[in-house]
């Protein structure tokens, strides 16, 4: 019992079903199935991005330039897209913005691995330089007429259900992208040698260079995955939000890796799980859709995320800090 | 950092040359800017009038950089600035009488001004305590601070700005004590206090003792925890005082402005030299970055290229000063 006390992963678990027991319980609309599916729909991009935070993090180091990867990656696509492939598949789309996202990604990773600058600060420059890019160069302007292929995908569903008002409520098929995300970066971390290396990374990185890892492989790795998940999530964004606009996910960077510490990735590096990451989201969207179903106004939403990063982080310092206690 | 490994006498020397560096970037760029807007880059129009801009960029960057000095950071700046500027706005616009006679207005003023920094020393004490005490990573601590502040000024003022400050009080932001404007003043102010607190002081000393090595300071009997606290206590009360100038300026206060900033800060830190990782920068390098970046910026403004475009640049900027270093970094290794 001790031991499960001391996994972050468990009194993190614990809490969040309190919580929702807690909201439950002051408005039961809460447990309506379409409540639910827009609580698991607002987890899909998030999510994505935060698998993809929870590799940097991992790793020792933090990116915040991803919401700028992602934006330029969603504007530009939709661009090409009308430009070029106006009837192109929804296929082609992801292509193209994957891709796009996982070029700016490679930017992040020659200066982390071939310089070996840290990743907040190269991240701090590219996520300027990108988003300034697009915004003075590639346009400002709203893109209202997407594609035929992704309008089509944001109708498209794997649940459907009428409640008990008469009111259609729809689960996105996008949540499959999710759960895949989730099984490849799951997959990934437990069982290559690759996901070893991302961990031994954040632990030591000089015993991992002697250990026979190639840590700028692996770095380049991180990066571009990191570019091409948000990539993904970038043209995701666009097809949820039928329109592609460049001020979009820009601002939200903070909050997704919030999601991921929530979770119990260490900040300084060597330790975090896929299960950890996505309660972590979970619990992030979970407080910020329910603050009004328990008729809390929307202005104390952000006095509220920051009570729970304050105090999750808290605790987890603190136990951290009490294990050491126990060992010496 | 190789730096670290550097005797005394050598590492002023490579503090120096990085220096000499910086001032040359500035002076290109402002070449640079002189020659691309002929007839009004190199105005005394001009330059009164960016003496007036940079001074909020600076005085949040001179607060980042102690932040950083000790191996942290504080994404909570910006937001202790709107906090302070807008607890002073309640006072001078809805405490204060209407009909306040001058005497009673300058003593109103005073007050607001003591409860803003009061503001900002009251939150950077809490982040002290949530780093060194509790031991929350500084990115974290701060980022879950700053959302606090933010959430409770926008509960505070519905997030609607705060407008009409009395004339007195918009003196500090908008005018001039001989030839120099205020802003400017106090932004050399706070950077004379700080370059003498850093050089001179034993706080000063034994910050960039626990930014280079902590274990080292602990082991030495360096008060680790009172130094963060001290530390990021000052980070707090420089955060109000760009908030009392910004709110000066611009005759308003809101729970949002500047919210750029506190990653710009970030940007004008590393330029100026301040090493992410802690035990380095000076006053002087980050002073001359600002500098060079309210060149960039005011020449880009004349020849009206996009907020964005500047952005962009901006952003180019480091990665360049940092590709820079690297190469440098690398050459003086391999021809030791």
């Amino acid at each position: 019992m001790k031991k499960l006390l001391q996994q972050h992963e468990f009194v993190v678990t614990i809490v969040f079903f309190l919580v929702v027991i807690l909201i439950g319980a002051i408005n039961p609309a809460f447990f309506s199935i379409g409540n639910i599916f827009s609580l698991l729909k607002s987890m899909i991009i998030r999510g994505i991005l935060a698998l993809g935070v929870l590799i940097v993090i991992i790793s020792g180091n933090v990116d915040i330039s991803f919401t700028a990867i992602s934006a330029f990656a969603m504007y530009t696509t939709s661009k090409i897209m009308l430009a070029l492939f106006p009837e192109g598949g929804l296929l082609l789309a992801f292509a193209i913005g994957g891709l796009i996202g996982l070029l700016l990604g490679s930017i992040n990773a020659s200066f982390v691995a071939g310089m070996k600058l840290p990743a907040l600060i190269v991240s701090l420059g590219t996520s300027s330089a990108i988003r300034g890019f697009m915004l003075a160069f590639i346009g400002v302007k709203i893109i209202n007429n997407l594609p035929a292929s992704l309008i089509a995908y944001s109708r498209s569903y794997i649940a459907k259900f009428t409640d008990a008002s008469g009111k259609i409520v729809t689960l996105p098929s996008a949540i499959i992208m999710l759960i895949a995300v989730t099984i490849i970066v799951w997959f990934i971390l437990r069982y290559t040698m690759l996901g070893r290396g991302v961990y031994a990374l954040g632990g030591d990185p000089v015993s991992t260079e002697r250990a026979g890892f190639n840590i700028k492989a692996i770095q380049y790795f991180i990066y571009c995955f990191m570019g091409f998940l948000s990539g993904i999530a970038g043209v995701l964004h666009s097809v949820f939000m039928r329109n592609a606009n460049p001020f979009d996910i820009v601002g939200t960077e903070l909050i997704v890796i919030a999601s991921v510490v929530l979770g119990g990735a260490s900040i300084t590096g060597g330790k975090g799980t896929v299960y950890g990451t996505l309660l972590g989201v979970a619990f992030t969207v979970l407080i910020e859709n329910s603050l009004i179903i328990i008729g809390v106004p929307s202005y104390w939403q952000k006095v509220v995320i920051g009570l729970i990063i304050v105090v999750s982080t808290a605790a987890s310092a603190l136990r951290e800090k009490f294990a050491k206690l126990e060992i010496s | 950092m190789d730096g670290k490994l550097l005797s005394g006498k050598r590492r002023y020397m490579a503090a120096d040359r990085s220096i000499l560096q910086l001032l040359l970037i500035a002076i290109v760029v402002f070449i640079i800017m002189a020659l691309l807007n002929p007839g009004k880059f190199l105005t005394l129009l001009n330059i009164e009038s960016m003496a007036y801009q940079f001074p909020e960029l600076g005085i949040i960057s001179l607060g980042m950089m102690i932040a950083m000095l000790s191996g942290g950071i504080d994404l909570s700046i910006v937001s202790i600035a709107n906090m302070a500027s807008i607890l002073m706005g309640l006072i001078l616009t809805k405490m204060m009488p209407q009909n306040a006679a001058n005497n009673q207005i300058v003593l109103f003023v005073a007050f607001a001004l003591l409860i803003s920094l009061i503001t900002g020393l009251i939150s950077g004490l809490i982040n002290g305590f949530l780093i060194a005490h509790v031991g929350i990573p500084a990115i974290l601590a701060t980022l879950g601070t700053s959302q606090i502040l933010t959430g409770i000024a926008i509960v505070i003022t519905k997030g609607y700005a705060v407008p009409g400050f009395p004339e007195i009080f918009l003196k500090i932001g908008n005018s001039k004590l001989f030839i120099f404007p205020i802003p400017f003043l106090v932004f050399l102010a706070c950077a004379i206090v700080l370059f003498f607190l850093l050089q001179k002081s034993s706080f000063g000393i034994r910050l960039y003792l626990i930014g280079t090595n902590i274990k080292a300071s602990v082991f030495s009997g360096i008060k680790v925890k009172s130094i963060l606290m001290k530390s990021y206590a000052l980070t707090g009360v420089l955060a109000s005082i760009a908030g009392i100038v910004m709110t000066a300026r611009t005759n308003s206060a809101k729970a949002d402005y500047g919210s750029s900033y506190v990653l710009q800060a970030v940007l004008v830190a590393v330029l100026g030299g301040v090493n992410p990782a802690g035990g380095f920068g000076s006053v002087i390098g980050l002073s001359i970055a600002v500098l060079s970046l309210q060149f960039l910026s005011s020449g880009f403004n004349m020849l009206r290229f996009s907020n964005f475009a500047t952005e962009f640049t901006w952003g180019m900027f480091l990665l360049l000063i940092m590709g820079i270093n690297y190469f440098q970094n690398k050459r003086i290794k391999s021809s030791k």
